[in-house]
């Protein structure tokens, strides 16, 4: 099944790298947000340090919804789904497969991302394994939850509205968690970080658990 | 089963006549009892008096989404319309109480706790967070698809919206941990016999609203996969003559507009 | 009476909210029962055959 899915996130992932979508438009467009967060804040240094786990958390949610929209629109696209649901590769296999093409994306991102706070929101950090433990499972939810509900959404012309709104809600808990995560782990708020990465796991496990079972269902449909 | 159909009658029967006499009665009974029979509270003096819809309120939003939840499971395991519609319906009265249910509870917390919302309160949060994740089901439910299909993707939803409400209340409790609202005053056991029977007489009559609008919307919910059915049978009539019997029906998905 | 512009603003909002969504409820269902004929307007007494979704 592991080879199954590997199968299947390698060739999102040629797409991606051939296509230089996430390269070219969606990693200038985190640094754009970025940026207006810097102008929303009036350039005041100790706001940013203060904000920057939140800020970097909802860059990343907006970020990551265009991703799980372009893993959508691969298969979308000269019905590759259906010739996907020909082969013998189980429901499940899929859906781990497309988690783990978006997951690693939104990785690449999350460390852009990372070092452009680091330089323009003047962040450091006390506890680097925490940052990267949670940035790890907090990704992990994401792209599980995001490949689950982008097939929830496909198929229907209003995918780009759709999708937001019935992700972010559900995300609530990965924003709030990951945010106070990283401001422990940058010194910022007295939280007790790994508690707040045990939610995040947990989150991460349940979506997985999901989506595995229900992505079959969604599928069938097609 | 209703025989002639009036202005307003369409989607009554003898039960939801009866329910709509309670509420005739019910909603100006409730009013009375809560702005001119029931004491005032010591410390929240005459701002209790819209606790007296604003708990009754929230208490059926639960019980909406809880429904949505059931419906959706079962609609899954049996795969029958009636599940469907219901979890449908349920929803959406669902979302109107947890609305009004975030309105009245900001209005009374202006006077009372001095703000019109809390970041810190756990119940708030977590109850706005469901708000929103029930309108992107209700979202769903708008776009145009094949009924089978739009009600598998529905019940999905429904039960990942209803799953994910526990891990939205642990975050948002350790989040602040604290909240502004105060424990059940019911358990107290020193409300006065008036308040009290306000309390039920609220429930009750919310109560009744909510199964009153269920049988409604579950009916218009009905009508509506009807018509839309005659709308999409008589499609694919059209189509097939055009085809001279290709199987268009077995697309699934109708194209945008068809099914309206 | 204290607290009252408070008091009438949450009551009014919740029974207004309710008796508009209950008016447009009632005006939509009577809207459809004269788009659908009698014969599958039985909610009550649905037949197994007409409670499972069948497409077309």
């Amino acid at each position: 099944m592991l080879a199954d899915s590997w199968l299947i996130a390698r060739k999102d992932l040629q797409v991606e790298i051939r296509s230089r979508i996430i390269i070219n438009q969606i990693a200038p467009y985190t640094l754009l947000i970025m940026v207006l967060f810097g102008f929303a804040l009036d350039a005041n240094t100790q706001t940013l340090r203060d904000t920057a786990p939140g800020l970097y958390w909802v860059a990343i949610l907006l970020v990551a919804l265009l991703a799980i929209q372009r893993g959508v629109q691969i298969e979308d696209a000269d019905a590759a789904r259906d010739r996907m649901l020909l082969t013998p590769v189980s429901s499940s296999s899929i859906f781990l497969g497309k988690s783990l093409a978006l997951f690693v994306q939104l990785l690449v991102l999350e460390v852009l991302l990372f070092f452009v706070m680091m330089v323009l929101f003047d962040t450091s950090v006390e506890d680097p394994l925490l940052v990267c433990l949670s940035a790890f499972v907090a990704t992990v939810g994401i792209a599980t939850s995001g490949t689950l509900y982008g097939v929830i959404a496909s198929g229907v012309g209003v995918r780009e509205t759709l999708l937001p709104i019935l992700l972010l809600p559900v995300l609530a808990p990965v924003a709030i968690g990951a945010t106070r995560t990283f401001g422990d782990a940058f010194g910022r708020v007295n939280a007790d970080g790994w508690a707040w990465f045990g939610l995040l796991v947990v989150f991460a496990v349940v979506y997985t658990v999901l989506g595995m079972f229900s992505y079959g269902q969604l599928l069938e449909e097609e | 089963m209703i025989t002639t159909v009036g202005p307003f009658n369409a989607t009554s029967s003898r039960s939801t006549r009866f329910l709509g006499l309670c509420l005739l009665l019910g909603i100006p009974a409730l009013i009375l009892f809560a702005f001119i029979f029931s004491p005032e509270d010591d410390s929240m003096e005459d701002a209790v008096r819209l606790l007296y819809i604003h708990v009754p309120v929230a208490i059926f939003s639960y019980i909406a989404f809880g429904v949505t939840a059931v419906g959706s499971i079962c609609y899954l395991w049996k795969r029958s319309r009636w599940w469907d519609t219901t979890a449908h319906a349920s929803a959406e009265i669902g979302v109107m109480f947890c609305g009004l249910t975030l309105v009245t509870g900001s209005i009374w917390g202006r006077p009372t706790w001095n703000t019109w919302w809390e970041w810190g309160d756990v119940r708030l949060v977590t109850t706005l967070v469901m708000f929103l994740m029930f309108i992107g089901y209700l979202a769903l439910r708008q776009v145009p698809a094949s009924p089978e299909a739009r009600a598998k993707r529905a019940a999905i939803v429904g039960i990942i919206g209803t799953i994910n409400i526990p891990i939205v209340n642990r975050s948002v409790e350790w989040w602040e941990n604290s909240t502004l609202h105060q424990q059940s005053s019911l358990t107290d056991g020193n409300l006065e016999n008036l308040t009290l029977f306000t309390w039920f007489l609220g429930t009750l009559v919310i109560g009744i609203t909510y199964l009153w609008l269920l049988i409604h919307r579950f009916r218009v919910g009905w009508l509506e996969t009807e018509e839309e059915r005659l709308g999409y049978g008589a499609a694919i009539e059209e189509r097939q003559a055009e085809a001279h019997g290709l199987d268009v029906g077995s697309t699934g998905i109708p194209e945008e507009g068809e099914n309206e | 009476m204290s607290h009252l512009g408070y008091l009438l603003a949450g009551w009014s909002i919740s029974i207004g909210t309710l008796a508009v969504y209950a008016f447009f409820l009632l005006r939509r269902g009577k809207r459809l029962t004269e788009k659908v004929p009698p014969g599958r307007r039985r909610w009550i007494s649905s037949t197994e055959e007409q409670s499972r979704i069948t497409d077309g």
